[in-house]
Protein backbone atom coordinates (compact mmCIF):
# COMPACT_ATOMS: atom_id res chain seq x y z
CA UNK A 1 0.00 0.00 0.00
CA UNK A 2 1.19 3.70 -1.20
CA UNK A 3 0.60 7.31 -0.04
CA UNK A 4 -1.23 9.19 -1.92
CA UNK A 5 2.02 10.78 -2.76
CA UNK A 6 3.58 7.71 -3.84
CA UNK A 7 1.01 7.46 -5.83
CA UNK A 8 1.27 11.13 -7.69
CA UNK A 9 -2.09 12.61 -6.36
CA UNK A 10 -2.03 16.16 -5.86
CA UNK A 11 -3.88 15.72 -3.03
CA UNK A 12 -3.26 14.90 0.43
CA UNK A 13 -5.03 12.96 3.05
CA UNK A 14 -4.43 13.73 7.05
CA UNK A 15 -5.70 11.03 9.05
CA UNK A 16 -6.54 11.11 12.63
CA UNK A 17 -6.94 7.92 14.96
CA UNK A 18 -7.21 7.04 18.51
CA UNK A 19 -9.67 5.38 21.18
CA UNK A 20 -12.92 6.79 21.62
CA UNK A 21 -12.84 10.14 24.47
CA UNK A 22 -8.97 10.80 23.04
CA UNK A 23 -9.66 13.97 21.94
CA UNK A 24 -9.36 13.24 18.42
CA UNK A 25 -12.64 14.77 16.79
CA UNK A 26 -11.73 18.43 18.50
CA UNK A 27 -8.09 18.31 16.81
CA UNK A 28 -9.41 17.51 13.65
CA UNK A 29 -12.04 20.38 13.49
CA UNK A 30 -9.52 22.76 14.85
CA UNK A 31 -6.76 21.64 11.87
CA UNK A 32 -9.86 21.96 9.82
CA UNK A 33 -10.49 25.43 10.94
CA UNK A 34 -6.98 26.84 10.50
CA UNK A 35 -6.32 25.49 7.12
CA UNK A 36 -9.96 27.22 6.15
CA UNK A 37 -8.85 30.02 7.38
CA UNK A 38 -5.72 29.92 5.34
CA UNK A 39 -7.75 29.98 2.15
CA UNK A 40 -6.84 26.26 1.58
CA UNK A 41 -8.63 23.37 -0.45
CA UNK A 42 -10.09 21.14 2.21
CA UNK A 43 -12.54 18.67 3.03
CA UNK A 44 -13.68 16.63 6.03
CA UNK A 45 -15.19 12.96 5.88
CA UNK A 46 -16.15 10.70 8.72
CA UNK A 47 -16.10 7.14 9.52
CA UNK A 48 -19.20 5.36 9.01
CA UNK A 49 -20.75 8.39 7.47
CA UNK A 50 -21.89 7.02 4.09
CA UNK A 51 -25.46 8.53 3.50
CA UNK A 52 -26.32 4.72 1.60
CA UNK A 53 -24.95 2.47 3.91
CA UNK A 54 -26.15 4.45 6.75
CA UNK A 55 -29.58 2.61 7.01
CA UNK A 56 -28.13 -0.51 6.22
CA UNK A 57 -26.27 -0.40 9.41
CA UNK A 58 -28.05 1.61 12.06
CA UNK A 59 -30.67 -1.38 10.86
CA UNK A 60 -28.60 -4.10 11.59
CA UNK A 61 -26.36 -2.46 15.04
CA UNK A 62 -30.54 -1.85 16.46
CA UNK A 63 -31.39 -5.29 15.46
CA UNK A 64 -28.44 -6.47 16.86
CA UNK A 65 -28.18 -8.95 13.44
CA UNK A 66 -24.44 -7.90 13.25
CA UNK A 67 -21.70 -10.84 13.72
CA UNK A 68 -17.86 -9.87 13.37
CA UNK A 69 -17.66 -10.53 9.64
CA UNK A 70 -20.55 -8.34 8.59
CA UNK A 71 -19.64 -5.58 10.66
CA UNK A 72 -16.53 -5.42 8.84
CA UNK A 73 -18.13 -5.87 5.71
CA UNK A 74 -20.69 -3.40 6.56
CA UNK A 75 -17.66 -0.89 7.90
CA UNK A 76 -15.64 -1.96 4.46
CA UNK A 77 -18.88 -0.98 2.47
CA UNK A 78 -19.28 2.51 3.82
CA UNK A 79 -15.82 3.21 3.56
CA UNK A 80 -15.69 2.17 0.15
CA UNK A 81 -18.41 4.68 -0.96
CA UNK A 82 -17.23 7.45 0.73
CA UNK A 83 -13.57 6.53 -0.93
CA UNK A 84 -14.35 6.14 -4.52
CA UNK A 85 -17.47 8.80 -4.33
CA UNK A 86 -15.38 11.55 -1.94
CA UNK A 87 -11.87 10.76 -1.14
CA UNK A 88 -10.53 9.75 -4.37
CA UNK A 89 -12.27 12.74 -6.71
CA UNK A 90 -11.15 15.10 -4.31
CA UNK A 91 -7.78 14.43 -3.78
CA UNK A 92 -7.71 13.94 -7.39
CA UNK A 93 -8.67 17.55 -7.40
CA UNK A 94 -5.82 18.53 -5.28
CA UNK A 95 -7.82 18.77 -2.09
CA UNK A 96 -6.16 18.71 1.90
CA UNK A 97 -8.86 15.66 2.51
CA UNK A 98 -9.08 15.44 6.18
CA UNK A 99 -10.41 11.74 7.58
CA UNK A 100 -11.86 11.67 11.45
CA UNK A 101 -10.75 7.84 11.28
CA UNK A 102 -9.28 5.90 8.27
CA UNK A 103 -8.79 2.04 7.35
CA UNK A 104 -6.75 1.94 11.19
CA UNK A 105 -9.50 1.91 12.84
CA UNK A 106 -11.20 -0.96 11.12
CA UNK A 107 -7.88 -2.94 10.98
CA UNK A 108 -7.94 -2.69 15.19
CA UNK A 109 -11.46 -3.12 15.66
CA UNK A 110 -12.11 -5.87 13.64
CA UNK A 111 -9.50 -7.47 14.56
CA UNK A 112 -10.43 -6.96 18.44
CA UNK A 113 -14.16 -8.61 17.33
CA UNK A 114 -12.15 -11.32 15.97
CA UNK A 115 -11.87 -11.31 12.26
CA UNK A 116 -8.36 -12.47 11.14
CA UNK A 117 -5.77 -9.51 10.54
CA UNK A 118 -4.76 -10.33 6.67
CA UNK A 119 -8.52 -10.73 5.85
CA UNK A 120 -9.55 -7.44 7.14
CA UNK A 121 -6.27 -5.33 5.58
CA UNK A 122 -6.63 -7.35 2.11
CA UNK A 123 -10.27 -5.81 2.79
CA UNK A 124 -9.11 -2.67 2.62
CA UNK A 125 -6.20 -2.98 0.04
CA UNK A 126 -7.45 -0.71 -2.48
CA UNK A 127 -7.18 2.54 -0.52
CA UNK A 128 -4.41 4.56 -0.83
CA UNK A 129 -2.42 4.71 2.88
CA UNK A 130 -2.83 8.34 4.75
CA UNK A 131 0.23 11.02 4.08
CA UNK A 132 0.13 11.56 7.58
CA UNK A 133 -1.48 10.00 10.47
CA UNK A 134 -1.70 11.78 13.72
CA UNK A 135 -2.59 9.00 17.02
CA UNK A 136 -4.27 10.64 20.17
CA UNK A 137 -2.59 8.39 22.36
CA UNK A 138 -4.18 9.29 26.03
CA UNK A 139 -4.08 6.98 28.76
CA UNK A 140 -7.05 4.79 28.74
CA UNK A 141 -8.24 5.94 32.16
CA UNK A 142 -8.46 9.51 30.95
CA UNK A 143 -10.23 8.57 27.45
CA UNK A 144 -12.57 6.19 29.88
CA UNK A 145 -13.27 9.25 32.04
CA UNK A 146 -14.56 11.41 29.28
CA UNK A 147 -16.56 9.10 27.93
CA UNK A 148 -18.14 7.59 31.26
CA UNK A 149 -18.06 11.32 32.85
CA UNK A 150 -20.50 12.34 29.62
CA UNK A 151 -22.49 9.70 28.87
CA UNK A 152 -24.05 7.03 30.80
CA UNK A 153 -25.93 5.50 28.57
CA UNK A 154 -23.25 3.03 26.66
CA UNK A 155 -24.73 1.83 23.44
CA UNK A 156 -24.73 -2.45 22.55
CA UNK A 157 -21.77 -2.26 19.88
CA UNK A 158 -19.75 0.65 20.72
CA UNK A 159 -19.52 -1.20 24.53
CA UNK A 160 -18.42 -4.38 22.61
CA UNK A 161 -21.25 -5.88 24.24
CA UNK A 162 -21.40 -8.59 21.10
CA UNK A 163 -18.41 -9.69 22.19
CA UNK A 164 -19.38 -11.14 25.32
CA UNK A 165 -16.40 -9.87 27.12
CA UNK A 166 -18.43 -9.02 30.19
CA UNK A 167 -22.26 -8.45 31.12
CA UNK A 168 -21.53 -5.24 32.51
CA UNK A 169 -21.77 -2.37 29.63
CA UNK A 170 -18.55 -0.45 31.59
CA UNK A 171 -16.70 -3.25 32.76
CA UNK A 172 -17.34 -4.40 28.63
CA UNK A 173 -16.26 -1.03 27.31
CA UNK A 174 -13.45 -0.90 29.49
CA UNK A 175 -12.00 -3.90 28.40
CA UNK A 176 -12.81 -3.65 24.53
CA UNK A 177 -11.26 -0.19 24.38
CA UNK A 178 -7.62 -1.59 26.42
CA UNK A 179 -7.99 -4.05 23.48
CA UNK A 180 -7.97 -1.38 20.67
CA UNK A 181 -5.27 0.35 22.77
CA UNK A 182 -3.01 -2.55 22.00
CA UNK A 183 -3.58 -3.02 18.90
CA UNK A 184 -3.11 0.43 17.50
CA UNK A 185 -0.15 0.67 19.69
CA UNK A 186 1.30 -2.16 17.76
CA UNK A 187 -0.14 -0.63 14.07
CA UNK A 188 1.85 2.28 15.22
CA UNK A 189 5.40 1.87 13.65
CA UNK A 190 4.28 -0.32 10.87
CA UNK A 191 2.22 3.06 9.47
CA UNK A 192 4.47 5.80 10.35
CA UNK A 193 1.80 7.35 13.06
CA UNK A 194 2.51 10.77 14.41
CA UNK A 195 1.83 9.57 17.67
CA UNK A 196 0.67 12.62 20.18
CA UNK A 197 -0.13 13.07 23.67
CA UNK A 198 -3.66 13.77 24.01
CA UNK A 199 -3.37 13.52 28.06
CA UNK A 200 -2.53 17.21 27.41
CA UNK A 201 -3.91 20.61 26.69
CA UNK A 202 -6.07 21.01 23.76
CA UNK A 203 -3.98 24.35 22.57
CA UNK A 204 -0.90 22.63 23.27
CA UNK A 205 -1.74 19.11 20.87
CA UNK A 206 -2.97 21.43 18.45
CA UNK A 207 0.07 23.56 18.38
CA UNK A 208 2.00 20.24 17.85
CA UNK A 209 0.08 19.19 15.36
CA UNK A 210 0.06 22.27 13.10
CA UNK A 211 4.21 22.10 13.58
CA UNK A 212 4.06 19.21 12.02
CA UNK A 213 1.86 19.64 9.05
CA UNK A 214 3.86 22.67 8.48
CA UNK A 215 6.71 21.32 8.13
CA UNK A 216 5.76 17.89 5.94
CA UNK A 217 3.48 19.64 3.41
CA UNK A 218 3.58 22.99 1.25
CA UNK A 219 0.06 24.35 1.89
CA UNK A 220 1.24 26.98 -0.60
CA UNK A 221 0.19 24.20 -3.10
CA UNK A 222 -3.27 23.98 -2.25
CA UNK A 223 -4.34 27.44 -2.45
CA UNK A 224 -7.63 28.02 -3.49
CA UNK A 225 -7.33 29.43 -7.16
CA UNK A 226 -9.79 32.66 -6.43
CA UNK A 227 -10.92 32.78 -3.23
CA UNK A 228 -14.36 32.05 -2.40
CA UNK A 229 -16.00 35.31 -1.97
CA UNK A 230 -14.89 38.67 -1.54
CA UNK A 231 -15.94 38.91 1.92
CA UNK A 232 -13.95 36.47 4.36
CA UNK A 233 -16.47 33.98 5.60
CA UNK A 234 -16.89 34.27 9.40
CA UNK A 235 -16.38 30.49 10.67
CA UNK A 236 -19.74 28.91 11.83
CA UNK A 237 -20.15 29.24 15.74
CA UNK A 238 -19.78 26.50 17.29
CA UNK A 239 -22.46 25.41 19.88
CA UNK A 240 -21.85 24.09 23.69
CA UNK A 241 -23.72 21.03 21.61
CA UNK A 242 -20.95 20.99 19.27
CA UNK A 243 -18.17 21.16 21.70
CA UNK A 244 -19.70 18.45 23.78
CA UNK A 245 -20.16 16.10 21.05
CA UNK A 246 -16.72 15.70 19.86
CA UNK A 247 -16.13 14.37 23.67
CA UNK A 248 -18.63 11.91 23.23
CA UNK A 249 -18.35 8.23 21.42
CA UNK A 250 -17.68 9.27 18.36
CA UNK A 251 -19.21 5.76 16.82
CA UNK A 252 -22.31 6.69 18.33
CA UNK A 253 -25.31 5.04 16.99
CA UNK A 254 -27.87 7.13 16.01
CA UNK B 1 -33.10 -43.14 -9.43
CA UNK B 2 -35.01 -42.93 -6.39
CA UNK B 3 -38.92 -41.87 -6.13
CA UNK B 4 -40.69 -40.82 -3.20
CA UNK B 5 -42.79 -43.98 -3.43
CA UNK B 6 -39.89 -46.03 -2.64
CA UNK B 7 -39.99 -46.59 1.92
CA UNK B 8 -35.31 -46.50 1.88
CA UNK B 9 -34.16 -42.87 2.66
CA UNK B 10 -30.63 -42.25 2.19
CA UNK B 11 -28.77 -40.82 5.24
CA UNK B 12 -25.99 -38.72 4.24
CA UNK B 13 -22.42 -39.41 6.11
CA UNK B 14 -21.18 -36.86 8.47
CA UNK B 15 -18.27 -35.05 6.52
CA UNK B 16 -15.58 -32.73 7.31
CA UNK B 17 -16.27 -29.06 5.63
CA UNK B 18 -13.56 -26.34 5.05
CA UNK B 19 -13.70 -22.65 4.07
CA UNK B 20 -12.29 -21.44 0.97
CA UNK B 21 -9.81 -19.09 2.79
CA UNK B 22 -10.07 -17.48 6.80
CA UNK B 23 -13.60 -18.44 6.85
CA UNK B 24 -16.15 -16.81 9.76
CA UNK B 25 -14.44 -16.31 13.03
CA UNK B 26 -15.40 -18.51 15.52
CA UNK B 27 -17.53 -20.73 13.71
CA UNK B 28 -15.48 -24.40 14.21
CA UNK B 29 -16.91 -26.57 11.39
CA UNK B 30 -17.64 -30.06 12.85
CA UNK B 31 -18.89 -32.62 10.55
CA UNK B 32 -21.81 -31.89 9.35
CA UNK B 33 -24.47 -33.84 7.77
CA UNK B 34 -26.23 -31.59 5.38
CA UNK B 35 -25.13 -30.52 1.91
CA UNK B 36 -24.64 -27.39 0.01
CA UNK B 37 -25.46 -27.48 -3.43
CA UNK B 38 -24.90 -24.56 -5.51
CA UNK B 39 -26.27 -23.67 -9.19
CA UNK B 40 -24.88 -21.17 -10.78
CA UNK B 41 -25.88 -19.54 -14.16
CA UNK B 42 -27.00 -16.16 -16.19
CA UNK B 43 -30.64 -15.05 -15.42
CA UNK B 44 -32.62 -17.26 -17.97
CA UNK B 45 -30.53 -20.16 -17.53
CA UNK B 46 -32.82 -22.38 -15.84
CA UNK B 47 -31.32 -21.52 -11.96
CA UNK B 48 -35.17 -21.41 -10.73
CA UNK B 49 -36.87 -23.65 -12.37
CA UNK B 50 -34.38 -26.77 -11.57
CA UNK B 51 -33.90 -25.88 -8.19
CA UNK B 52 -37.30 -25.70 -7.43
CA UNK B 53 -37.66 -29.21 -9.40
CA UNK B 54 -34.68 -30.21 -7.24
CA UNK B 55 -36.87 -29.32 -4.22
CA UNK B 56 -39.65 -31.35 -4.90
CA UNK B 57 -37.31 -34.62 -5.62
CA UNK B 58 -35.12 -34.00 -2.63
CA UNK B 59 -38.28 -33.77 -0.07
CA UNK B 60 -39.98 -37.01 -1.65
CA UNK B 61 -36.58 -38.38 -0.78
CA UNK B 62 -37.10 -37.27 2.64
CA UNK B 63 -34.43 -34.98 2.62
CA UNK B 64 -35.09 -30.92 4.53
CA UNK B 65 -34.13 -28.20 2.32
CA UNK B 66 -33.71 -24.56 2.90
CA UNK B 67 -33.02 -22.00 -0.10
CA UNK B 68 -30.42 -18.93 -0.08
CA UNK B 69 -30.00 -16.49 -2.92
CA UNK B 70 -28.12 -13.42 -4.11
CA UNK B 71 -29.79 -10.33 -2.22
CA UNK B 72 -31.99 -11.76 0.02
CA UNK B 73 -30.50 -11.09 3.45
CA UNK B 74 -32.56 -9.71 6.42
CA UNK B 75 -29.51 -7.30 6.75
CA UNK B 76 -28.86 -5.42 3.68
CA UNK B 77 -30.88 -7.04 0.64
CA UNK B 78 -33.73 -3.88 0.56
CA UNK B 79 -30.66 -1.25 1.18
CA UNK B 80 -28.63 -2.89 -2.14
CA UNK B 81 -31.97 -2.96 -3.89
CA UNK B 82 -32.48 0.55 -3.42
CA UNK B 83 -28.49 1.46 -4.51
CA UNK B 84 -28.73 -0.75 -7.38
CA UNK B 85 -31.92 1.53 -8.23
CA UNK B 86 -30.40 4.37 -8.56
CA UNK B 87 -27.04 3.05 -9.93
CA UNK B 88 -24.79 4.71 -7.97
CA UNK B 89 -22.90 3.19 -6.35
CA UNK B 90 -19.04 2.34 -6.87
CA UNK B 91 -17.51 -1.29 -8.19
CA UNK B 92 -15.66 -1.56 -4.59
CA UNK B 93 -18.79 -0.41 -3.17
CA UNK B 94 -21.20 -3.03 -4.63
CA UNK B 95 -18.85 -5.69 -4.31
CA UNK B 96 -19.22 -5.51 -0.57
CA UNK B 97 -22.05 -4.06 -0.13
CA UNK B 98 -23.14 -7.49 -2.10
CA UNK B 99 -20.15 -9.54 0.03
CA UNK B 100 -22.09 -8.17 3.33
CA UNK B 101 -25.60 -9.84 1.87
CA UNK B 102 -23.76 -13.26 1.39
CA UNK B 103 -22.25 -13.13 4.46
CA UNK B 104 -25.46 -12.64 6.22
CA UNK B 105 -26.78 -15.73 4.53
CA UNK B 106 -23.88 -17.66 5.10
CA UNK B 107 -24.06 -17.18 9.16
CA UNK B 108 -27.64 -16.84 9.37
CA UNK B 109 -29.34 -19.34 7.27
CA UNK B 110 -26.86 -21.22 5.48
CA UNK B 111 -24.43 -22.79 8.25
CA UNK B 112 -27.39 -23.23 10.92
CA UNK B 113 -29.06 -24.87 8.23
CA UNK B 114 -26.26 -27.34 7.39
CA UNK B 115 -25.58 -28.34 11.15
CA UNK B 116 -29.22 -29.21 11.17
CA UNK B 117 -28.94 -31.30 8.37
CA UNK B 118 -30.24 -30.11 5.43
CA UNK B 119 -29.66 -29.93 2.26
CA UNK B 120 -29.04 -26.13 1.49
CA UNK B 121 -29.60 -24.86 -2.22
CA UNK B 122 -27.87 -22.18 -3.41
CA UNK B 123 -29.37 -20.28 -6.61
CA UNK B 124 -26.36 -18.58 -7.76
CA UNK B 125 -22.81 -18.33 -4.92
CA UNK B 126 -19.75 -15.96 -4.61
CA UNK B 127 -18.79 -17.22 -8.18
CA UNK B 128 -21.55 -14.83 -9.60
CA UNK B 129 -20.31 -12.73 -7.76
CA UNK B 130 -17.06 -12.78 -8.23
CA UNK B 131 -17.76 -12.99 -12.01
CA UNK B 132 -19.50 -10.18 -11.90
CA UNK B 133 -16.87 -8.02 -10.03
CA UNK B 134 -13.89 -9.84 -12.48
CA UNK B 135 -15.69 -8.52 -16.25
CA UNK B 136 -15.43 -4.72 -14.21
CA UNK B 137 -12.08 -4.96 -13.71
CA UNK B 138 -11.62 -5.59 -10.45
CA UNK B 139 -8.68 -7.45 -8.80
CA UNK B 140 -9.02 -11.23 -8.89
CA UNK B 141 -6.59 -11.43 -5.56
CA UNK B 142 -8.78 -8.90 -3.96
CA UNK B 143 -11.67 -10.94 -4.46
CA UNK B 144 -10.38 -14.38 -3.59
CA UNK B 145 -9.36 -12.87 -0.22
CA UNK B 146 -13.09 -11.57 0.47
CA UNK B 147 -14.71 -14.77 -0.07
CA UNK B 148 -12.32 -16.82 1.84
CA UNK B 149 -15.35 -16.87 4.02
CA UNK B 150 -17.40 -19.02 1.61
CA UNK B 151 -17.74 -22.42 2.67
CA UNK B 152 -16.50 -25.10 -0.41
CA UNK B 153 -20.07 -26.10 -1.26
CA UNK B 154 -20.58 -30.23 -2.28
CA UNK B 155 -21.33 -29.13 -5.49
CA UNK B 156 -21.55 -26.53 -8.07
CA UNK B 157 -23.64 -26.88 -11.31
CA UNK B 158 -22.91 -24.34 -13.92
CA UNK B 159 -25.66 -24.13 -16.10
CA UNK B 160 -23.86 -23.30 -19.58
CA UNK B 161 -26.25 -21.71 -22.28
CA UNK B 162 -25.14 -19.81 -25.01
CA UNK B 163 -25.59 -16.00 -24.77
CA UNK B 164 -27.77 -15.79 -27.95
CA UNK B 165 -30.40 -18.34 -26.57
CA UNK B 166 -30.28 -15.78 -23.13
CA UNK B 167 -31.66 -13.32 -25.31
CA UNK B 168 -34.24 -15.30 -26.83
CA UNK B 169 -35.64 -16.77 -23.17
CA UNK B 170 -35.24 -12.93 -21.70
CA UNK B 171 -37.68 -12.00 -24.17
CA UNK B 172 -39.97 -14.44 -23.93
CA UNK B 173 -39.73 -14.11 -20.44
CA UNK B 174 -39.84 -9.80 -20.07
CA UNK B 175 -40.58 -7.76 -22.92
CA UNK B 176 -37.40 -5.89 -22.10
CA UNK B 177 -33.52 -7.11 -21.38
CA UNK B 178 -32.30 -6.39 -17.83
CA UNK B 179 -29.80 -3.25 -17.48
CA UNK B 180 -27.53 -5.01 -15.39
CA UNK B 181 -28.04 -8.39 -17.03
CA UNK B 182 -27.06 -6.18 -20.31
CA UNK B 183 -23.59 -4.98 -18.51
CA UNK B 184 -24.99 -1.67 -19.79
CA UNK B 185 -23.01 -0.25 -16.77
CA UNK B 186 -20.06 -1.43 -18.39
CA UNK B 187 -20.35 0.74 -21.55
CA UNK B 188 -19.60 -1.55 -24.06
CA UNK B 189 -22.09 -0.51 -26.62
CA UNK B 190 -25.22 1.98 -26.06
CA UNK B 191 -27.14 -0.72 -28.35
CA UNK B 192 -28.82 -3.05 -25.34
CA UNK B 193 -28.75 -6.12 -27.22
CA UNK B 194 -25.16 -5.67 -28.31
CA UNK B 195 -24.70 -4.96 -24.85
CA UNK B 196 -26.08 -8.28 -23.62
CA UNK B 197 -24.36 -10.48 -26.22
CA UNK B 198 -20.64 -8.68 -25.11
CA UNK B 199 -21.35 -9.13 -21.71
CA UNK B 200 -22.61 -12.36 -21.70
CA UNK B 201 -19.81 -13.60 -23.42
CA UNK B 202 -17.43 -12.11 -21.46
CA UNK B 203 -19.51 -13.53 -18.03
CA UNK B 204 -18.92 -17.39 -19.79
CA UNK B 205 -15.34 -16.56 -20.43
CA UNK B 206 -15.10 -15.61 -16.73
CA UNK B 207 -16.31 -17.89 -15.07
CA UNK B 208 -14.86 -20.88 -17.67
CA UNK B 209 -11.29 -19.09 -16.21
CA UNK B 210 -13.41 -19.24 -12.11
CA UNK B 211 -13.93 -22.88 -13.11
CA UNK B 212 -10.55 -24.37 -13.29
CA UNK B 213 -9.68 -22.90 -9.93
CA UNK B 214 -13.01 -23.95 -8.63
CA UNK B 215 -13.68 -26.77 -9.94
CA UNK B 216 -17.62 -26.67 -11.06
CA UNK B 217 -19.93 -29.07 -13.13
CA UNK B 218 -20.43 -27.55 -16.23
CA UNK B 219 -23.96 -28.96 -17.38
CA UNK B 220 -24.85 -28.02 -20.91
CA UNK B 221 -28.23 -25.88 -20.38
CA UNK B 222 -29.35 -25.48 -23.28
CA UNK B 223 -31.34 -28.89 -23.52
CA UNK B 224 -34.83 -29.30 -22.09
CA UNK B 225 -35.64 -29.01 -18.56
CA UNK B 226 -36.27 -32.69 -17.71
CA UNK B 227 -33.32 -33.96 -19.24
CA UNK B 228 -31.09 -31.15 -17.47
CA UNK B 229 -32.76 -32.27 -14.24
CA UNK B 230 -32.39 -35.83 -14.95
CA UNK B 231 -28.33 -35.53 -15.00
CA UNK B 232 -28.70 -32.84 -11.27
CA UNK B 233 -30.33 -35.27 -9.85
CA UNK B 234 -28.13 -38.50 -11.09
CA UNK B 235 -25.03 -36.24 -9.59
CA UNK B 236 -26.53 -34.93 -6.31
CA UNK B 237 -28.04 -38.54 -6.18
CA UNK B 238 -24.10 -39.42 -5.86
CA UNK B 239 -23.00 -37.18 -3.68
CA UNK B 240 -25.66 -38.01 -0.59
CA UNK B 241 -25.31 -41.36 -0.97
CA UNK B 242 -21.55 -40.35 -0.18
CA UNK B 243 -19.89 -41.15 -3.40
Amino acid sequence: MKTFAQLNFPGRLIAVEGLDGSGKSTQIYLLKRWLELQGLKVYFSEWNSSELVKAATSKGKKRELLTATTFSLIHATDFADRYERHLVPLLRAGYLVLCDRYIFTAFARDVVRGCPPEWVRGLYNFAGLPDLTFFFKADLGVSLQRILDGRPQLKYFEAGMDMRLSTDPYESFRIFQGRMLEQYLAMSTEFDFLVIDANQLVEKQQAIVRELIAQKIDLTEFRRAEPPSSRPKSPPTRTVGALARTVKLEEAVE
Amino acid sequence: MKSPSQNHIVVPRRTPRRFYGHGIPKVELDRVAGRLIVVEGADGSGRSTQIAMLVQWLEGCGHATTQVGLKRSSLVSEELEQAQQGNILSRTTFSLFYATDFADQLENIILPALKAGFIVLADRYIYTLMARDMVRGMDEAWLKNLYGIALEPDAVFYLNVPPEELVQRSFAKNTALDYWESGMDLGFSRDMFDSFLKYQTSMQQTFRKLQATYGFTIVDGNRSVDAINAELRKKIGAILAGK
